[in-house]
C-alpha cells in the first residue's frame, strides 16, 4: 500500500521523555477516526536533534516541522493538514514560518549549516523497520565490500578517507584495522563501544536509536576486513531505547540472512551480540571494556598489549565507537575521497555534538569539522537564552576542558581543540553563561570523576580526591594562597602517571579553567568572593533598605533569628549569625533580599 | 540474504513507500480537497490516483492535498504540476478519469485536454 502522506513523529529519548509515544497514538487514532489510515502513515523514527522543541512531528511530503506538539493539537492538525491539506502554521517551528510562506527545514538556521553522515536516516526512518533502512541504502555497502573489495581493499579505502575515532581519540581508524588484520592470531573480533558515558553527551545513543543498522552493517565490514566472523556491542544499560531497538535490529539482520552464515552466499560469516554495561564511566576506556565485555572486573590494563593484539579473549580486536561505525558505510558507498573532501587538513568528515546547557537549541547537531564554536552555539545552537553573555563552552565532558569567548572562531578539530587545551571528545559540548561560576564547574567534572575513578591505581584513586577536597576548601571560602599551584602541581603528576584515559584526562577541566579563568580562583580565594554568584559559602545575605517595608516576615522565618529591625522600618541581616539558607529571599514578598 | 539483487528487489519496493520522506523534485498532483471537493467525491478521486500509482510503481510522484480554490462548481479538480511545464488543472474528476490522468499524463507525458479547466473556459 502507498501512503500519500507520512506523520513522523520522533521516537529518540529525549521526545520519548516528553511524552512523543503518546502524541504518535493520537495521532494514529485521530487519522483512524477520520477513514485516513489507508492513506496518511504514522512512523516512530529517530532523532530530528532539535530535542529542546519536543515532541516534534515531521509531515511528509511537504517536509513540515510540527514542534512542541500537544495532545490537544493532533486532532486540529489531522483535520486541517491531513484531510483538508492546510499546513497549521501557528503549530510549527517558529524559525520555518516565514512572512513568505514556509521554509524548508534544510533552510532553517538549526539544520541550513549541518551536514549529516553519520546521521543520515535519523529522522528519516523506522529504526524498527530493516526495510526502511535497506531502502535508504542500508546494507548496500556490505554486499559492495563482500562481492567487490578484498579486505585490503577496503582497509585502504578507509585509510584513505583519514576517518580518525569518534569516541574522543580521533586515532585514524584504517590504521587500527590495519594493526588488527596484520595479526596472525585467529580468531579476531569486532567490538562496538556504545558505553557513552559523558554527562550531557547523547551522540551514540540517537545514532542506535535511530539508525542502529549502520552500526551493525559497519560492524560487518569491520569484521570482513580484519577477518572477523564475531561482534559484541558493549552498551549501557541506562540507554533501555537504545538497547531494544538494537535487538530488533539484530533479530531482523539475522532474519534477511544480513547477519548469519554465508551473508551474499559469498561464504562470509558474522554475528553480533549485545553486552550491557552497568554504567560505569571507566568501562568506556576500551582495555576497562574488554575486560566487562568477557565478564570480568572493568578495570584497566596497561598497554601495550592494545587490543589489536589481545583483546576480547586475548584475541585481536578492534574496538570502535558507535558513530565511528556509523560513517563507514557512508564512506564505502560514496568514497574515500568524498569523505576526505569535507572537514580540515587533518579531520576529515564531520561530528556530531549534543548541545546542552545555557543554549537556546538544547538537542543534537551535526557539523563539518573546521565549523567554528561561534556558527555552532550562535547559529545552529540559537545562542545564550535570556540574552546572558556567553562565558565558556565545554568539549570532551569531564576529560575536556573549557574554551573562553576569546577562542570562539577557533575551527573545530581534533588538533586545534587540543592547542587551546580542550578535546573534541566525544562530542558533548555544554554552554555555559555569564552565571556560571567556572571553579565550580571545575569541581562540578571532578566530583564526576572521582566517583567514577576505578580505584586501581593510585594517581587516579587519591589524587583527584586531593584535588576535589582544594576545590571545596576554596569554594567554601577557606582557600590560602599558593591552592592555585598546588592544584597545579597535583593535576600535573596525576595526568602523567595515572593507567588509564580516565586518570590521564581527570585534571582537565581544573588545568583549563585555571588557564582561562585564573581571577576567578583568585576572587575566591583572596576576596572569599565568587564574581557569577554560585558558591554558596561565598554569598552574603542583604536587604535593600529602599524596597523593604519593614513587614517582618522575614524576621519571623530566619532560622537563626539573623534578621532584625523594627516595624515598618528596613531589616537588616546579621552576617555572622546568618547560616545562607535563603529562607528570607524565598519569603520575603518585596523581592528586597539579595545576594551577591 | 543470498544476493544483491535480493537486496536491490527489497530496496525498490520498500523505497516506493518512503520516498516521499526524500525526493520532492518530481511530478506532483494536488487533489482539491475542501469541503466542496470532498462533497463532490474528492477522497474516492485520490485513492484512485494512489491506487494507480501503486500499481505502477510509479514512485517519485507525490500527491498532496490542496484547498478550495473558488470554483466549487468544477471539484473534483486535479492538478497536475510536471516540473519545467504549465500547471494542467483537469476538472469534475471521477476514479476512472484519474486513473487514466495517470496513465495518459504522468506516464505518457500527454494531457488529456479535453477534461482540464481549458475546455470550459
Amino acid at each position: 500500500m502507498l501512503y500519500r502522506s507520512h506523520v513522523m513523529v520522533c521516537g529518540g529519548t529525549g521526545c520519548t521523555s516528553s511524552n512523543s509515544d503518546r502524541i504518535a497514538k493520537c495521532f494514529e487514532e485521530e487519522i483512524a477516526n477520520k477513514g485516513l489510515d489507508k492513506e496518511v502513515q504514522v512512523v516512530r523514527t529517530g532523532c530530528f536533534g532539535l530535542c529542546e522543541l519536543g515532541p516534534v512531528v515531521v509531515v511528509y511530503p511537504e517536509g513540515v516541522f510540527y514542534s512542541r506538539v500537544k495532545e490537544e493539537y493532533v486532532p486540529e492538525i489531522v483535520e486541517e493538514h491531513l484531510l483538508k491539506g492546510r499546513v497549521v502554521k501557528k503549530y510549527l517551528y517558529g524559525e520555518s514560518v516565514t512572512e513568505e510562506g514556509i521554509k524548508p527545514l534544510e533552510e532553517t538556521a538549526f539544520f541550513k549549516k549541518q551536514q549529516r553522515v553519520a546521521l543520515r536516516n535519523c529522522g528519516l526512518i523506522n529504526p524498527e523497520d530493516i526495510k526502511e533502512a535497506i531502502a535508504f541504502d542500508g546494507y548496500k555497502a556490505l554486499a559492495k565490500v563482500l562481492t567487490e573489495m578484498t579486505p585490503e581493499q577496503v582497509i585502504a579505502e578507509i585509510k584513505k578517507s583519514g576517518l580518525r575515532g569518534r569516541g574522543g581519540g580521533g586515532f585514524p581508524t584504517g590504521i587500527k584495522w590495519e594493526f588488527a588484520y596484520n595479526q596472525k592470531e585467529t580468531p579476531k573480533y569486532v567490538v562496538c563501544n556504545a558505553d557513552e558515558g559523558d554527562p550531557g553527551a547523547f551522540m551514540d545513543r540517537s545514532v542506535l536509536e535511530g539508525d542502529p543498522h549502520s552500526v551493525l552493517e559497519a560492524m560487518a565490514i569491520a569484521g570482513y576486513a580484519i577477518g572477523a566472523n564475531h561482534g559484541y556491542i558493549y552498551v549501557r544499560a541506562e540507554y533501555p531505547l537504545a538497547v531494544k531497538r538494537l535487538q530488533i535490529a539484530i533479530d531482523q539482520a539475522r532474519e534477511y540472512g544480513l547477519l548469519g552464515k554465508n551473508i551474499f552466499n559469498t561464504g562470509f560469516d558474522f554475528d553480533i551480540e549485545i553486552r550491557l554495561g552497568a554504567g560505569a564511566f571507566v568501562c568506556g576506556e576500551e582495555t576497562a571494556l574488554l575486560n566487562s565485555v568477557m565478564g570480568k572486573r572493568g578495570e584497566p590494563r596497561p598497554r601495550p598489549p592494545f587490543p589489536a593484539v589481545k583483546g576480547v579473549w586475548e584475541k585481536p580486536t578492534i574496538i570502535n565507537n558507535v558513530e565511528t561505525y556509523a560513517n563507514i558505510p557512508a564512506i564505502i558507498l560514496n568514497g574515500a575521497e568524498w569523505f576526505a573532501s569535507i572537514g580540515t587538513e587533518k579531520s576529515k568528515g564531520t561530528k556530531v555534538f549534543a548541545l546542552g546547557g545555557k543554549i537556546n537549541n538544547t538537542g543534537l547537531v551535526e557539523i563539518p569539522m573546521g565549523t567554528t564554536l561561534r556558527e555552532i552555539i550562535f547559529e545552529i545552537g540559537g545562542g545564550i537564552p535570556n540574552g546572558k553573555k556567553f562565558k565558556a563552552a565545554q568539549t570532551g565532558g569531564p576529560s575536556g576542558g573549557c574554551i573562553p569567548a576569546e577562542h570562539l572562531d577557533t575551527p573545530i578539530d581534533y588538533d586545534s581543540l587540543l592547542n587551546i587545551g580542550s578535546m573534541m571528545g566525544s562530542g558533548g559540548l555544554i554552554v555555559m553563561d555569564e552565571d556560571n561560576c567556572m571553579v565550580d564547574i571545575a569541581k562540578f567534572f571532578l566530583e564526576f570523576t572521582v566517583d567514577e575513578s576505578c580505584g586501581k591505581c593510585s594517581p587516579c584513586r587519591i589524587g583527584t580526591r586531593r584535588m576535589l577536597e582544594l576545590l571545596n576548601k576554596i569554594t567554601s571560602g577557606k582557600g590560602e594562597e599558593g591552592d592555585i599551584e598546588k592544584l597545579e602541581t597535583l593535576a600535573n603528576s596525576i595526568k602523567a602517571s595515572s593507567l588509564c584515559g580516565l586518570g590521564q584526562t581527570a585534571p582537565n577541566p581544573v588545568l583549563s579553567t585555571i588557564r582561562y579563568f585564573r581571577d576567578e580562583y583568585e576572587a575566591h580565594i583572596k576576596e572569599k568572593r565568587c564574581p557569577a554568584g554560585v558558591c554558596q559559602a561565598l554569598l552574603k545575605f542583604r536587604i535593600d533598605p529602599d524596597k523593604c517595608k519593614g513587614c517582618g516576615i522575614c524576621a519571623k522565618n530566619c532560622p537563626t533569628n539573623a534578621i532584625s529591625g523594627k516595624v515598618k522600618q528596613p531589616h537588616v541581616i546579621d552576617q555572622d549569625k546568618c547560616i545562607k539558607c535563603g529562607t528570607c529571599m524565598d519569603k520575603c514578598p518585596f523581592d528586597a533580599i539579595y545576594k551577591k | 540474504m543470498k544476493s544483491i539483487e535480493e537486496l536491490e528487489k527489497i530496496r525498490k519496493e520498500t523505497l516506493e513507500k518512503v520516498n516521499l520522506r526524500k525526493d520532492r523534485n518530481g511530478i506532483r498532483i494536488t487533489v482539491g480537497m475542501a469541503t466542496c471537493g470532498i462533497a463532490a467525491g474528492a477522497r474516492p478521486v485520490m485513492m484512485a490516483i494512489l491506487d494507480e500509482l501503486g500499481k505502477r510503481n510509479i514512485t517519485d510522484v507525490v500527491v498532496a492535498e490542496t484547498g478550495c480554490i473558488g470554483m466549487c462548481k468544477y471539484e473534483p479538480m486535479v492538478d497536475v504540476y510536471v516540473p519545467g511545464q504549465e500547471k494542467v488543472t483537469y476538472i469534475k474528476v471521477d476514479e476512472n478519469k484519474a486513473r487514466q490522468i495517470v496513465a495518459e499524463h504522468v506516464v505518457n507525458g500527454h494531457p488529456i485536454k479535453e477534461w482540464t479547466i481549458s475546455s470550459v473556459e
